[in-house]
């Protein structure tokens, strides 16, 4: 399958500050896309050229294997870190304005919102002004207004900041449900544990540099220390710091670093050798969070 | 096309809607056409109070009348002794003594009377009383001084001055052209300085309003700032037409309703005062009104109007670009961003006085290269058309101007894109400048 979006070597300087550097990468249809890097990294630089609010400098980026253009921003949603809506305007009216400016018809837009109006059961908004609402009711709306046009890449720049549980977890299900639907998701952050829970594909982003890329899983391979805890039953042998480094242990579970000659299997036949009943044996491997500090904080110190 | 189209509906739709909008644009008028009526009542205020005066005519010049008495003012010539009136002041009922005193030497310039009294009279009564007095010293001097009457009156004359073109042309020249010309020039380049104001100023606000709100990022991921640049400005230009046409409208109107309503011949009454003052001739004060119509009708109005809507549209854009480009640049502190506008509020300023030069001198060299010059020429030019300047100075400075309106959006185009998404930075004209050159 083809990759929804793709990027080539695409930089980006304002004045003397290089925001984006040399950036590539590819992130495949249909899943949900991490974008991770600290605060100032270069995130909201990159996707203001993928929304195309900005332009790069040089470089390439395909969506859908076509080079970016003038008809994209409709196949595009987007919801920035920083949320606004016309404050006077009714709530109806504002998301047909939106939805029209992203291609729909007008009566599309009515039926759509209509939609998820009803889904959000809040038919009743329709003719309230947007000041009218509070805080957690305006993101909905916004919510809505960036994927009433049914966008195949959709990007949420920090969607969960300022939203209680309940919304959290409501807007946690539509990106579910959008994405089963197909929808592209690219999820911009720096909380690792979000990342954890939600992303497929994670991209990290430092200092306008992509340090990391890959699925969660080949990432964590790729940082994993040979650690493996098991949880047992019976005696350990004497020994066993002479075979293996342990880095924790107490009364039911040892944690050991293997080092580079030997495999689990033979921690763990060594284990059986020696009469232990295993009741869970487990690679220990690296968060996220433990990889970006340390991503970071490497580029950081050199 | 079709989302220019969206937002300038947004922009215009949601101002016209406004209760702000419709009260300031129903009010507005209302407001104005109470003023005048107000005014227009104040001043043809006649205070009921009966006044009478009693006269000394110690010079003997009135011959027992002081001319027709007037509404509310009654002359009394009484044969009596000031002293012994003054004396009795109290029970009588006159509000003053008039004492005229004996003419000693004929040929002075200046005559004295004197007016004994407790309350002080009106400026206006007062008026009217020494025009009275002077008319009857003059008669007295007359007849005294064996003068001829008609040749007297004969020095009493008015000059006409009367323009000519040189050449045998049809069009005809009377001693009003230039009046009207100048009413007209003026009045067009005080429209044209106050919507630019006005409106350009609306479109900075609006531009500063979704920065702050940040609903502009969402925006111009769906539609490239030009096109919500653009769209605001022809949005709120349109609100201004608007608001200007409905004026035009409902002033007269309300005017024309109010006066039947009230009976109020308003259009009499401040000229009564005006007859009182300069002493002109009713008769030819309605000749100069039928001949001010007649000028005013004779004015090449299919040249004038689509030129001034020509330059209100040069001078709108030129100027709501620049203003949408200052609100771009500003920040949530409104008062630190004030500096910035300072730039572009000066040459509306300068331009507005020039323009009241230029229609008391429409062919001075001044008013010609500042109508040419693009940055004036919006509201210098309206204000000299009605003189009827040279072809080829409304050309060029038609060329001129639109060419530079193109620009100023092109260019203001460049600042705002950058501007809008820069926050928490204290702006400065040395960065806005890096700005027009930077890329998109």
């Amino acid at each position: 399958m083809m990759d929804i979006l793709k990027l080539d070597k695409v930089r980006k300087t304002y004045g003397k500050h290089v925001a984006v550097d040399d950036v590539s990468f590819d992130m495949p249809t249909g899943c949900i896309f991490g974008m991770l890097g600290p605060n100032g990294a270069g995130k909201t630089s990159l996707i203001r050229i993928i929304t195309t609010i900005t332009r790069a400098d040089s470089g390439v980026v395909y969506l859908n294997g076509e080079k970016l253009g003038n008809k994209h921003p409709e196949q595009i949603g987007y919801m920035p870190e920083e949320r606004g809506l016309y404050k006077k305007m009714k709530v109806g009216e504002h998301l047909i304005y939106l939805a029209r400016l992203k291609g729909l018809s007008n009566k599309m837009a009515k039926q759509e919102i209509g939609h998820w109006f009803e889904k959000f059961g809040i038919e009743d908004w329709w003719s309230k002004k947007v000041e009218e609402l509070s805080k957690g009711m305006q993101q909905k709306i916004q919510f809505i207004s960036t994927i009433i046009h049914k966008p195949k890449l959709l990007i949420l720049d920090e969607p969960f900041s300022g939203l209680d549980p309940i919304n959290t977890n409501l807007i946690k299900d539509e990106i579910d449900e959008l994405n089963k639907n197909g929808t592209s998701i690219i999820f911009s952050t720096h909380r690792m544990e979000q990342v954890e829970e939600i992303c497929e594909h994670i991209v990290l982003i430092n200092a306008g540099k992509n340090v990391l890329q890959g699925s969660v899983k080949s990432v964590k391979d790729q940082f994993k220390k040979n650690k493996f805890k098991v949880h047992y039953e019976g005696t350990l042998p004497v020994d066993v710091a002479e075979h293996f480094t342990i880095t924790a242990q107490n009364k039911d579970a040892i944690t050991v670093q293997l080092s580079a000659g030997n495999n689990s299997n033979d921690f763990l036949q060594y284990l059986l050798r020696h009469g232990l009943h295993i009741h869970a044996f487990n690679e220990i491997l690296p968060t996220l969070n433990e990889i970006f500090i340390r991503q970071v904080g490497a580029s950081t110190n050199s | 096309m079709d989302k220019l189209w969206l937002i300038i509906q947004r922009e215009y739709l949601t101002r016209v809607k406004k209760r702000s909008f419709i009260l300031a644009t129903i009010l507005t008028p209302l407001a104005i056409v109470l003023f005048m009526v107000v005014v227009s009542f104040i001043l043809s205020y006649e205070s009921g109070e009966v006044k009478h005066i009693a006269v000394l005519d110690q010079a003997n010049i009135l011959n027992k009348t002081i001319g027709k008495d007037e509404k509310n003012l009654y002359f009394h010539i009484l044969d009596e002794n000031l002293d012994s009136l003054k004396a009795n002041f109290s029970k009588e009922k006159y509000a003053g003594i008039l004492v005229i005193p004996p003419i000693t030497n004929i040929d002075a310039s200046k005559h004295k009377v004197y007016y004994y009294r407790e309350d002080p009279l009106g400026l206006d009564v007062q008026g009217g009383v020494v025009d009275r007095i002077k008319n009857k010293l003059r008669d007295y001097k007359i007849k005294q001084l064996g003068l001829d009457e008609k040749n007297l009156r004969s020095l009493n004359f008015d000059i006409e001055f009367n323009p000519q073109p040189i050449t045998n042309t049809k069009e005809e020249i009377t001693s009003i052209t230039t009046i009207v010309a100048v009413m007209i020039g003026g009045a067009m380049g005080t429209i044209m300085y106050i919507t630019v104001f006005i409106y350009g100023m609306m479109v900075m606000r609006s531009v500063m309003e979704e920065k702050v709100n940040r609903i502009v990022e969402v925006m111009i991921s769906s539609v490239r700032p030009f096109q919500l640049m653009l769209g605001k400005i022809i949005g709120v230009g349109a609100v201004g037409l608007t608001q200007v046409a409905i004026w035009g409208l409902l002033i007269p109107l309300i005017y024309l309703v109010v006066g039947l309503f009230f009976g109020l011949n308003m259009e009499a009454a401040p000229m009564d005062m005006e007859m009182a003052n300069t002493a002109i001739d009713p008769e030819e004060l309605e000749g100069m009104v039928v001949l001010a119509m007649q000028e005013l009708s004779r004015q090449n109005w299919l040249m004038i109007i689509p030129l001034f809507v020509l330059y209100f549209l040069g001078g709108y854009f030129l100027y709501a670009s620049l203003f949408a480009a200052v609100g771009s640049a500003m920040g949530d502190d409104l008062g630190e961003g004030q500096a910035l506008t300072i730039p572009i509020t000066i040459p509306v300023l300068i331009s507005f006085y020039i323009m009241m030069v230029a229609v008391r001198s429409p062919h001075s060299s001044l008013a010609v290269w500042s109508s040419i010059f693009p940055l004036f020429s919006p509201i210098v030019m309206p204000a000299r058309l009605a003189f009827s300047p040279p072809w080829w100075q409304i050309g060029l400075s038609i060329i001129l101007l639109l060419g530079t309106a193109i620009f100023m959006v092109w260019l203001s185009a460049r600042i705002y894109r950058v501007g809008i998404l820069m926050y928490g930075k204290k702006v400065t004209f040395k960065e806005i400048g890096k700005w027009m050159f930077s890329r998109g």
